[in-house]
């Protein structure tokens, strides 16, 4: 089913910088909605050092990643933005004018597609997806043989397997598709796992009764025809290479950022970085806009606290165009009613 | 002072002079090599990958438990190490490392 939602904003991740931008723009009385491709919010933050130790947020000597997603969570409860998680924005289509600028926003996933009045692009180093290891002709088999998530247990069944891996979902997936392959392997580059330790007993147990194959060392060769594998070289630390026996392989090697469509939308580019003003935050396309670390302009710092103020300052210019006969007056959350009423705290 | 030497993913060697005090990954990127460093140097992403040479692996501090999970992130080598967890010091004059090969 494809859902049609009209808005006033659309934000392109759901990192602190996002999060914040719903802040700045509900003051404003502007509505949105954000998309991102991670199944939770926190972009970054939340999803490569959420217990870290984050030292240089204004008011905050110290606070962790997740929990300074956490605490902006509670800060723009609010204004009811919209979260579209786990889908990733697919194209972004102008449909207005300059002055008048209108958006359609499509997102792959379910194909939802939004009209907006402005686009904020807080997409930090891109989307997270599945990193790929570095084998030659690799590609010659993703999609085929080779996959980077499971979608289908049963494109598994009586296949012989080879999950690579040594992380929760490499453990998750090799006890989980192990009793409906015809033989399941597992291969990591050492004899230590940071998964889950009660999933790193279950797959020893099942190595022990001989029911799945462990193997360390890495792929440094595939072999195979048409797209169709039969078998991975398998490099061990000596130098010695081995060949396993398999028709699929399942790379686990947790994920990185990609520019991905963002780079297809029109946008002046520059090293995957998108140029902005420094009054506005506005790209080359009038009503699009991108703050925090997927910017760039003199001087930027790649900072947290960079990004809260460049959505603070775009916010004011999307008024412009969600409002354009209202004149915005300039306000502070300490002494106006009409703020406090909208964060739900006037007297 | 000092300096580094660094092979990118073309085999061009580069000789980059070093600072005390910075990692390997940043006196690299610093220099403009392409390494990505996405996470900043917090041991979360294995993006600043580097094959360290040898005769320089049994000079580094080893790797400690969190590189090592970050490090079954990427095809290694024994020789692999994370950049961002090399404190450059004058013992390290010299040094000699190749960028790892990224996925597409």
């Amino acid at each position: 089913m494809t859902d049609h939602i009209e808005t006033d904003v659309v934000i392109i991740g759901a990192g602190p910088v996002g999060l914040f931008a719903v802040f700045e723009l509900g003051l404003l009385d502007i509505k949105c909605h954000l998309i991102d491709i991670l199944p939770k919010v926190g972009g970054q933050c939340a999803e490569l050092y959420p217990e870290k130790p984050i030292y240089d947020i204004p008011g905050f000597p110290m606070v962790t990643g997740q929990g300074l997603v956490d605490n902006l969570m509670s800060q723009i409860e609010p204004f009811n933005a919209t979260f579209h998680l786990n889908e990733m924005v697919e194209s972004l289509e102008v449909l207005g004018t300059p002055e008048a600028p209108l958006f359609r926003v499509k997102t792959s996933e379910n194909g939802t597609t939004f009209t907006c009045k402005a686009v904020i692009i807080a997409a930090g180093g891109g989307s997270f997806q599945p990193k790929k290891p570095p084998i030659d002709n690799i590609e010659a088999y993703e999609g085929t043989s080779v996959f980077y998530a499971v979608r289908k247990m049963e494109m598994f069944r009586n296949k012989k397997v080879l999950i690579v891996g040594g992380g929760d979902s490499a453990l998750d997936w090799t006890v989980n598709l192990q009793p409906i392959a015809k033989r399941l392997t597992l291969l990591h580059r050492r004899d230590a796992f940071r998964a889950a330790p009660h999933t790193v007993e279950k797959m020893r147990s099942l190595v022990a009764a001989g029911d799945m194959d462990l193997h360390l060392g890495q792929v440094s060769a595939l072999k195979g025809n048409n797209h169709v594998l039969e078998g991975a070289v398998v490099r061990k630390d000596d130098g010695s290479e081995h060949l396993v026996d398999c028709d699929v392989m399942l790379p686990f090697f947790g994920l990185t950022m990609k520019l991905g469509p963002i780079g297809e939308w029109g946008l002046n580019l520059h090293e995957n970085l998108i140029p902005v003003d420094t009054e506005k935050f506005e790209t080359n396309v009038p009503g699009i806009f991108a703050i925090g670390d997927i910017n760039t302009y003199p001087g930027k710092l790649k900072l947290i606290l960079s990004g809260f103020h460049e959505g603070a300052l775009a916010a004011q210019k999307v008024h412009r165009y969600v409002y354009p006969e209202k004149r915005l007056l300039f306000q502070y959350t300490t002494s106006s009613t009409s703020l406090q009423k909208k964060l739900g705290v006037a007297a | 002072m000092g300096v580094i030497h660094v092979t990118d993913r073309t085999g061009q060697r580069h000789t980059l002079e070093a600072v005390e005090g910075w990692r390997v990954m940043e006196i690299i990127r610093d220099w403009g090599l392409p390494i990505e460093g996405l996470c900043g140097g917090a041991c979360e992403c294995a993006t600043c990958h580097v094959f360290v040479s040898e005769g320089w692996v049994d000079k580094l501090y080893p790797a400690t438990d969190e590189e090592e999970d970050q490090l079954d992130t990427v095809v290694t080598k024994p020789n692999s190490r994370l950049s961002c967890q090399i404190l450059w010091s004058p013992e390290l004059d010299g040094l000699e490392v190749t960028l790892a090969p990224t996925g597409e």
